[in-house]
């Protein structure tokens, strides 16, 4: 990774929180860009969780992340605290590697 | 901070620190993944205090850790943050009472959790204390778990211990928030499906930029409004 990357990350992630908090303001950001903007997390999200999880490079792959991820997925559902998302889902992961 | 010795400082000093363990084991998290994704501790720990905001750090660190392009890191991180944009938004009236250089620290502060502990207020002078402990507390936290955990990434192998996993299992933390309303749901069928089905097409972190088209779905007028949205936030 380099600095470059970092800090133009930085410059873009501030200028878009300075744009809404302090540039915008109190005036008009259209609806359907509000609307198209809160959604990205979801898709995003979404995309990185199935990409991390059932892909190594271009190739597909199901292997012990993807008992991690349901552990994880049970987890969340059933609203338990992110320590123990985590720790479950990583444990699973971990476990079934030295298992198996 | 004058905001620590306000009447309700206490009431938002305490839910600031549940939260911020929780942000001390993300940071954490992201701290391992970033340095044995062949990022230096400093790099690392200027992201934290720079960037601030968590599904953009950890988006790029997951793309470029699986051999993405740079390009496609960057932009996927990018698209990620656009929503504190939005969050701004309900931020504004708050910032607004403070000085030039307090609504430049203040804008930093702007994400998803301290958006959504200001939502739960409606008093101007309460919005504003919940605002400057919760974005105290959180950014504090999230930077001194990213330094701990980039300094332990540095010593340990992470696919030992299952960290490969991490992203996925974060990721899914993450999402849960924003899966609450219907178009939330269509967007992420949409990301996932499209993340995987075009995996072997195309170069690694594209298919995560085309996962983001997802965001469409809130063309569509009968999705939430945003209100209720920010306010799902966690």
């Amino acid at each position: 990774m380099s600095w470059t990357f970092v800090l133009s990350l930085a410059a873009c992630a501030y200028g878009l929180k300075l744009l809404g908090a302090v540039i915008i303001g109190q005036r008009e950001m259209p609806l359907v860009l509000q609307r198209c903007l809160l959604l990205i997390p979801a898709a995003l999200l979404a995309g990185l969780i199935a990409k991390d999880t059932f892909t190594t490079g271009q190739s597909y792959a199901i292997d012990a992340r993807a008992a991690g991820l349901a552990v994880a997925v049970l987890a969340t559902w059933r609203k338990l605290p992110f320590v123990v998302v985590i720790v479950a889902g990583v444990g699973t992961t971990a476990l079934i590697r030295v298992f198996v | 901070m004058h905001h620590f010795r306000a009447p309700d400082a206490r009431r938002f000093i305490s839910a600031s620190l549940m939260i911020g363990i929780a942000f001390v084991i993300f940071g954490a998290s992201f701290g391992v993944l970033s340095v044995s994704a062949g990022a230096s501790v400093a790099q690392t720990c200027a992201m934290s205090l720079l960037v601030f905001t968590g599904a953009s750090q950890m988006s790029a660190v997951s793309v470029l850790a699986s051999g993405g392009t740079v390009a496609s890191a960057f932009g996927g991180a990018v698209l990620l943050s656009g929503r504190n944009a939005v969050y701004g938004l309900a931020m504004s009236p708050v910032l607004k009472e403070g000085s030039f250089a307090s609504r430049l620290l203040g804008a930093q502060w702007v994400i998803d959790e301290t958006t959504a502990v200001v939502s739960a207020e409606t008093d101007p002078a309460t919005r504003r204390t919940a605002f400057w402990i919760s974005g105290a507390i959180l950014y504090a936290s999230w930077n001194i778990g990213t330094l701990l955990g980039a300094l332990v990434g540095s010593s340990i192998n992470p696919s030992d211990f299952g960290l490969d996993a991490a992203f996925p299992v974060m990721f899914t933390a993450m999402i849960a928030p924003h899966l609450r309303t219907s178009a939330g749901r269509k967007a992420a069928l949409f990301g996932a499906v499209a993340a995987v089905a075009l995996a072997p097409f195309m170069p690694i972190g594209l298919p995560i930029l085309v996962s983001a088209l997802g965001m469409l779905f809130g063309l569509s007028p009968t999705s939430s409004e945003p209100t209720s949205l920010t306010d799902g936030a966690t």
